[in-house]
């Protein structure tokens, strides 16, 4: 079948290459490439614009001329934005996310594999349940949990935010644990049993070593939601237990009574930026086929 | 870790095994792992959205809280409020047209820039990905930082390059500031552009799933460019399409973050404000509790609405 098709084609080709003649089909290449690269500039410039407004002097910017190329490569914004209040904000954004990853792993890996090892009453519920928990906007429940947390009296505090940040994050992280542990068949476990081990241990040693990149993406993702979160964090958070989102928020403000130091934000927004960036390359791959697994294949 | 039950294996298959392999098994086995996601979930989410329930029918303001005084029941009274009222109902609509237009905006680029990919040899496909990819990762905050920046009316990069162009002079000024339009035209372009890389991935990834066959087949039945996009490509990757539009929808209903920081660098009324950040000002800095509560119940509700047919999607992936 394919032999014939490729048969067929050759003349066919020859056909359609001889009424676009070869210069014309080169410059549309040409031009599409060249789009390509635009795009490219269009969707990389902010990023880029960030970093090298970071490293200019305010009389470097102050200029109605801005500069393109980086030739200043000083760090002196840097040191000025790295103070006090941002060594308090990376402490809370530090020990919020580093609480909130490591339970919602926990919860979320061991509600994963209860949905994909085991059927039971209340499976379909509770897989509907997150599903649906994970949609929710936190425009939609932040009136609620500022009520919630200013009655528990943790307003402002380091645990209240974790725990709204667990329970926003689980659903999507035991969804996608979900399909990890599926990824791995049972019977793997089943033939360790065979071998003399038990249940827990054939768990421990034969499925478990094999979900650890799971763990690892899943524990990732967790870990950027939680780093960039903005809404929640306004609402619960007071100004002197600034997550870092809030702390470069507090320079912007700024800018609408007064002239600000743009060179400064930028370096703040670099700042926190950067690990983000290199976190989310890493696992980028997973997180589209994640999304829309069940759509490409139908 | 509780996994001590028996194991299957020497039981040999059961009667109620499903054909799957999966266990079926009467343990309160997979209730003990689900007991710490409950347990979480019903804190953090489940309270709150009973609460507002509950308040949404109360009348709960600034007295109630501050004064002490118990909040009343006054039944639809919160929603009757907020539906005659013609300020939340301009916020609503605005926000609706705000989410339509810039998810439709957002997936047609992002599904040009996938064909694009399809086009274009690697090198350049390669650049355009990793430049997506690394505005894709930009923290929100960080991402509208810049975008003021860029937009800023004195040194903004984008009023001198626009002023490049002869006859244009765009120096000095204010996008953000001068009419409502022209700074929902700004967060659209900002959302656009952060929400266009996830779109141009999955289309392409939708894309290259259409079968090379498939395409020579058309090719050698004469169909033009047009024609196979028409007709072979688009209907082939519909599915992935109408997800991914379904997403931006949603995500693009919660822009709180954005409008909170362009409002920062300009002006903050009103006529400026989209359904989060008018619950905001309402619910938690107005300590308007019954009304912020009656109007996220119906946030609430627009979002499952919307998102009841990609769950639906995702519950058959389950079963799959």
């Amino acid at each position: 079948m394919s032999a014939t098709v490729s048969v067929a084609k050759l003349p066919q080709r020859a056909a359609a290459e001889s009424r676009t003649p070869r210069r014309r089909r080169r410059m549309r290449a040409w031009g599409w490439s060249t789009l390509a690269f635009a795009l490219a500039i269009m969707w990389a410039f902010p990023v880029y614009w960030m970093v090298n407004s970071s490293m200019l002097s305010t009389a470097t910017l102050e200029s109605f001329t801005p500069t393109f190329v980086p030739f200043g490569g000083s760090i002196s914004n840097y040191r000025t934005v790295i103070g006090p209040q941002f060594w308090n904000a990376l402490g809370i954004s530090v020990s919020v996310t580093l609480i909130a990853v490591f339970f919602c792993l926990l919860f979320a890996f061991l509600a994963a594999v209860a949905i994909s090892r085991f059927r039971f009453r209340g499976r379909a519920s509770f897989v509907l349940a997150i599903l649906v928990i994970q949609m929710l906007p936190a425009e939609g429940l932040f009136v609620a949990q500022y009520k919630m947390m200013s009655e528990l009296g943790l307003l402002s505090n380091i645990f209240g935010l974790s725990l709204l940040y667990i329970a926003a994050v689980v659903p999507f992280t035991v969804w996608m644990l979900r399909g990890f542990v599926a990824g791995i068949p049972a019977e793997l476990e089943e033939a360790a049993m065979v071998d003399g081990l038990s249940r827990t241990q054939a768990f421990m040693r034969v499925t478990l070593p094999l979900l650890a990149p799971g763990l690892v993406a899943s524990g990732v993702f967790a870990f950027l939601q939680c780093w960039n979160e903005f809404t929640v964090a306004l609402v619960i958070m007071s100004a002197d237990s600034e997550t870092l989102p809030l702390w470069l928020r507090g320079f912007v403000q700024q800018s609408a009574t007064r002239a600000i130091d743009w060179g400064q934000v930028m370096a703040a927004s670099t700042i926190v930026a950067i690990p983000v960036i290199i976190f989310f390359l890493f696992v980028q791959g997973r997180m589209t086929s994640g999304l829309v697994a069940g759509a490409v294949k139908g | 870790m509780t996994l001590t039950a028996a194991p299957t294996i020497q039981s040999g298959p059961r009667p109620d095994e499903t054909a799957g392999g999966r266990r079926r098994r009467k343990s309160a086995v997979p209730y003990v792992l689900l007991a710490a996601s409950i347990v979480v979930l019903l804190l953090g989410m489940g309270y709150p959205v009973y609460w507002q329930i509950v308040t949404s029918f109360q009348k709960y303001g600034a007295m109630q809280q501050l004064g002490g005084k118990a909040p009343d029941f006054v039944g639809l009274q919160n929603y009757i409020d907020i539906a005659t009222d013609p300020t939340f109902w301009e916020v609503a609509l605005r926000s609706i047209i705000f989410c339509i237009v810039t998810a439709i905006v957002t997936v047609v680029i992002g599904m040009l820039m996938a064909l694009l990919m399809t086009k274009v040899p690697t090198v350049p496909r390669l650049t355009l990905q990793i430049a997506l990819l690394i505005a894709w990762a930009m923290p929100v905050v960080a991402a509208m930082t810049v975008w003021i920046w860029l937009f800023d009316r004195r040194r903004g990069v984008i009023n001198y390059l626009l002023s490049m162009i002869p006859g244009v002079d765009m120096q000095g000024f204010n996008w953000i500031g001068s009419s409502p339009t022209l700074f929902f035209i700004v967060a659209s372009i900002i959302v656009i552009w952060m929400s266009v890389p996830f779109v141009a991935f999955s289309s392409y990834a939708g894309l290259t799933q259409v079968s090379e066959e498939v395409m020579e087949a058309s090719q050698l039945d004469g169909a033009t460019g047009w024609q196979r996009l028409r007709y072979i490509i688009l209907p082939m990757i519909r599915p992935v399409i109408m997800i991914v539009l379904l997403l931006n929808l949603i995500w693009d209903l919660r822009v709180f973050a954005q409008i909170t920081m362009l409002q920062d660098a300009g002006p903050q009324s009103t006529d400026y404000d989209l359904l989060g950040t008018y619950i905001y000002k309402s619910g938690v800095a107005g300590l308007d509790f019954g009304h912020g509560a009656a109007m996220s119940i119906f946030v609430l509700a627009l979002t499952i609405a919307l998102s009841w047919f990609y769950i639906r999607s995702l519950l058959k992936e389950d079963k799959a």
